[in-house]
């Protein structure tokens, strides 16, 4: 492995860290948007506000993390990527912010209406903001991006089969992702009604990936073949792992084992990442520019790593720490009149 | 497509991309300045209220527990957008620089990431953890949030003054050290002038809300310590302020005169010149000032007969907009000293009676110091960055050449116009609420009680 590679697969792994964290956060905010009316499903809303209100903030961080590796150490492949497809990643991070916003401010207003507003703009960003992320990855992954500022075509880089089938899954996935850690929090607060309402759109939503998954292998074989040779060739293992991992995460699921279903939904999910990867190695923007071509010089690398390793091992032990404190289900010691004990379980 | 339409596009996002920069950057480094100093000064009042067993004190810690909160959400939300701009608006600058400046990016993402962590840690455990272990876990909050700036800032000393890299015929970059590209000579004037300009912004703002409660009559002693914290603060760090803003003046002479030219409307250059405050400047001269005799010379070179270079020098396409950057700078000027004169008043006061000042304008002057420190805050940065102009890597790359080309990206200012207004007004709002009743949650805090188990009535959300 050359240092650029090493490099890159470090930032991967905080991709992969945002699919599955910012993901199953984006999926509860999708669940939400669907939970029903106002007191049918504010229960469901509940849950979901429980589980993400500690760490929704953290789990979105790995997204800036992702952008600030690629620039300083692949700059131009970043200016080309960015600059092409701005449009769906303006869309995306006007998304993040009315997310954002809305969900930290909805809570400390009481008006029915502005709740109401602010909950709908919550929800609805959690839907599009997935979406136009999985477009700029079908763009990327089509060919679409050529090396060079603003080369490409600003539209029909991310409307288009690949992009549209990248936006789709990103959504499905968020929402599958988010059902199966949804059904776990639940189960953990005693209210299997609502496990069990989870556990039916979890094995939904799988279903329709797996379907969806595979009519997008066609589209693919029209629309980026060079993708999808990589995934029927090179990457065929590892699609074929996540396969395997969904199957099982269906089987947990369907028996019930919630937390097994965590781990395997998500190395389901981890295994398609990791198999696009694969897939267009060792190229960076498909057909043209390769990883090494695209990397920074020597000394930003090594620095880069330097700062990599250093950096988790401050960075780790506090997620674990903060995961750990939340997933505890501790009682509030205080005994404020200002509100009940509350307990707190959140997806993670 | 036709290379000449990229330029034509190019030329017309220029204006409305330095102006999307400006209003995101302008509107995030407040909320920033209280990510940074904020912490700090909550732990601090907690601390004693913890020493002292007094509950007023951790009640008033823990209001400003759930304001630093939503102030960090919107922190959070802005800067997200911020990272994307980068790229999106000036692609020409990330390109060609990123392998150079692009690094303490990175070190800043681990910043906020660790102060993202512990602010969550930090409201989420304030009932649940032990007071001591509750005041230990807030310490990575409380070093993270300078740490981040000392980051970012570095990157914008960068763009000021460009080192640790080298060019080569074509222009390209060779030999990038990101490590040197970060120490260069403005770094450390920038990062403590910024560091001391979020503790005066947050000090003082937080003092002007109690003030306008007492002149509204509320005197209690959650009031008189909810002023007096901060105030403190701010007071004691406001002369350093204008120590090491002579510093970076200094620093801005030696490295980029035509700035600092542009900050005194100096178009000749002069042995002996005077400080100039005010005027406006056409016709290659600044009309209307008020000038004090060999006072720029005194302050830049410690000699009233030193040489200032004036705009003069410069090749009329290098000079920056020269009034923006001199008014700015007044403005800042300005108002840094008239903090002075309240942190002195406040000084006198309480050093010979151990009280504050009793008259109603001392508390008039707080409660507008808050806005005073913010619009400084603001100059300052519209100094640095129109006085850079028309440079975006001073001596380098020219703005105009890093700007993105693609096609109707200036429509993306008017959204991001209207996004800031709702989320001003948003903020804004909650904080009063906030401020009106203390149990109202904080973003990070889990209110929402778990649902109940079976069924059961449920309240309208
Ligand atoms: C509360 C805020 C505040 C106050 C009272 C002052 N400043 Fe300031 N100033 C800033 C807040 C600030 C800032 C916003 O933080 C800047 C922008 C960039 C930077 O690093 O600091 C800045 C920039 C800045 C620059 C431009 C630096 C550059 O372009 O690299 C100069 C020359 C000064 N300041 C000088 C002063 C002087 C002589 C002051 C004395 C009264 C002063 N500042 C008070
Ligand atoms: C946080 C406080 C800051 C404020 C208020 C601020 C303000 C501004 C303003 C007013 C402009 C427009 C200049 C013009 O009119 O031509 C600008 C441009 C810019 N600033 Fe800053 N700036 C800040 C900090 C930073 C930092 C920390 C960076 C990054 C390292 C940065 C990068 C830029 C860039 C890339 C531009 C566009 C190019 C240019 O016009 O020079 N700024 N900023
Ligand atoms: C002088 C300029 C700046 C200072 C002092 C500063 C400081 C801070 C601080 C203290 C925070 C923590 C959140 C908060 O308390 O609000 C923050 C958040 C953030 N800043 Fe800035 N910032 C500056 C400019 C920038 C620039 C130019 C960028 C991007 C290129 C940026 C990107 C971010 C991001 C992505 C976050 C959110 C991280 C999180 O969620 O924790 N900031 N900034």
């Amino acid at each position: 492995m050359t240092l650029a590679e090493v490099v890159l697969g470090v930032m991967f792994v905080g991709l992969i860290a945002y699919g599955l964290f910012g993901g199953a956060d984006f999926g509860a905010g999708i669940w939400d948007l669907l939970a029903g009316g106002t007191r049918r499903g504010a229960r469901q809303r509940d849950l979901i506000e429980h589980s993400i209100a500690p760490v929704w903030e953290a789990n979105h961080v790995w997204l800036i993390f992702v952008l600030v590796v690629l620039w300083t150490a692949f700059p131009g492949a970043f200016a080309a990527v960015v600059t092409t497809l701005y449009i769906p990643l303006t869309l995306a991070a006007f998304g993040m912010i009315a997310r954002g916003a809305a969900f930290a401010f909805r809570k400390s207003i009481s008006t029915l209406g502005m709740r109401r507003f602010l909950g709908a703009s919550f929800a609805l960003s959690s839907l599009v903001t997935p979406y136009f992320l999985g477009a700029v990855v079908g763009g990327v992954a089509s060919g679409r991006v050529p090396a060079g500022i603003a080369a490409g075509d600003v539209i029909t880089s991310w409307m288009n089969p690949t992009s549209a089938l990248g936006g789709v899954l990103a959504v499905l996935v968020c929402a599958y992702l988010a059902a199966v850690f949804l059904c776990a929090d639940a189960h953990r607060e005693a209210a299997e009604d609502l496990a069990d309402q989870f556990r039916a759109r979890a094995i939904g939503t799988a279903v329709l990936t797996g379907l969806i998954g595979i009519a997008g292998l066609f589209v693919l074989r029209a629309d980026a073949p060079l993708l999808f040779e990589g995934l029927t060739g090179r990457a065929l293992p590892v699609v074929v792992l996540s396969v395997v991992a969904g199957v099982a995460a269906f089987v947990l699921l369907a028996t019930r084992r919630y937390v097994p279903a965590r781990l395997a939904s998500a190395l389901a999910v981890t295994a398609i990442l990791v198999g696009w990867a694969v897939a267009q190695y060792p190229y960076l923007l498909l057909p043209e520019v390769t990883i090494e071509e695209a990397a920074g010089g020597r000394a930003t690398l090594v620095a880069m790593l330097v700062a990599l390793v250093g950096g988790s091992l401050i960075l780790v032990p506090a997620l674990v720490y903060l995961y750990v404190l939340f997933q505890r289900s501790q009682p509030d010691m205080s005994s404020t009149p200002s509100g009940p004990p509350s307990r707190s379980a959140p997806i993670s | 497509m036709n290379p000449l339409d990229l330029l034509a596009d190019a030329a017309e996002n220029l204006y409305p991309a330095r102006m999307q920069m400006a209003l995101s950057l302008g509107w995030h480094i407040v909320f920033a300045c209280f990510g940074i100093a904020f912490p700090l000064i909550t732990v601090f009042t907690e601390w004693q209220g913890y020493k002292r067993g007094d509950a007023a004190l951790t009640e008033l810690a823990h209001t400003w527990a759930k304001a630093m909160g939503v102030l960090f959400a919107a922190g959070a939300v802005s800067g997200t957008l911020l990272s994307f701009e980068m790229g999106i608006l000036w692609p020409g600058l990330m390109d060609r620089f990123g392998e150079v400046f692009g690094f303490p990016f990175v070190l800043e993402g681990f910043a906020f990431f660790i102060e993202a962590i512990f602010v969550g840690v930090y409201l989420f455990g304030w009932n649940r953890l032990s007071p001591k272990a509750h005041m230990l876990s807030a310490l990575p909050m409380i070093l993270s949030g300078p740490a981040g700036a000392f980051f970012v800032v570095a990157a914008n000393a960068w763009m000021n003054n460009p080192t640790g890299f080298r060019l080569d015929e074509q222009g390209r970059v060779t030999d990038a050290q990101p490590w040197a590209a970060m120490f260069g000579p403005s770094t450390w004037p920038q990062v403590t002038h910024m560091l001391l300009a979020a503790y005066m912004v947050t000090g003082f703002t937080i003092a002007s809300v109690y003030a306008v409660g007492m002149l509204r009559g509320r005197r209690d002693r959650r009031h008189r310590l909810g002023l007096l914290i901060p105030l403190t603060f701010a007071a004691v760090l406001t002369p350093v302020q204008i120590g090491v803003g002579d510093w970076i003046a200094n620093t801005v002479a030696d490295n980029q005169p035509a700035k600092l030219a542009a900050m005194e409307g100096q178009y000749e250059t002069t042995a002996g010149a005077p400080l100039s405050v005010g005027g406006l400047y056409y016709d290659d001269e600044l009309h209307y000032a008020l000038e004090i005799p060999n006072g720029l010379s005194l302050l830049i070179h410690h000699d009233p007969d030193g040489v200032v270079l004036g705009l003069e020098e410069f090749p009329v396409d290098q000079r920056p907009p020269v009034n923006v950057v001199h008014l700015a700078f007044d403005t800042m000027v300005g108002l840094g000293s008239a903090l002075l004169l309240l942190a002195g008043w406040f000084g006198w006061t309480w050093w010979r009676k151990r009280r504050i000042p009793r008259t109603a304008w001392f508390l008039r002057a707080v409660a507008v110091s808050g806005v005073a420190a913010i619009v400084a805050m603001e100059a300052g940065w519209v100094t640095t960055e129109v006085g850079r102009q028309p440079w975006i890597v001073y001596g380098i790359l020219r703005t105009a050449d890093a700007v993105s080309p693609a096609p109707g990206l200036y429509l993306g200012f008017y959204a991001v116009v209207v996004i800031y207004v709702l989320l001003t007004g948003l903020t804004v709002f909650v904080l009063r609420r906030l401020a009106g009743s203390a149990d109202t949650p904080a973003p990070q805090e889990v209110d929402a009680e778990p649902p109940e188990p079976g069924g059961g009535e449920v309240a309208v959300r």
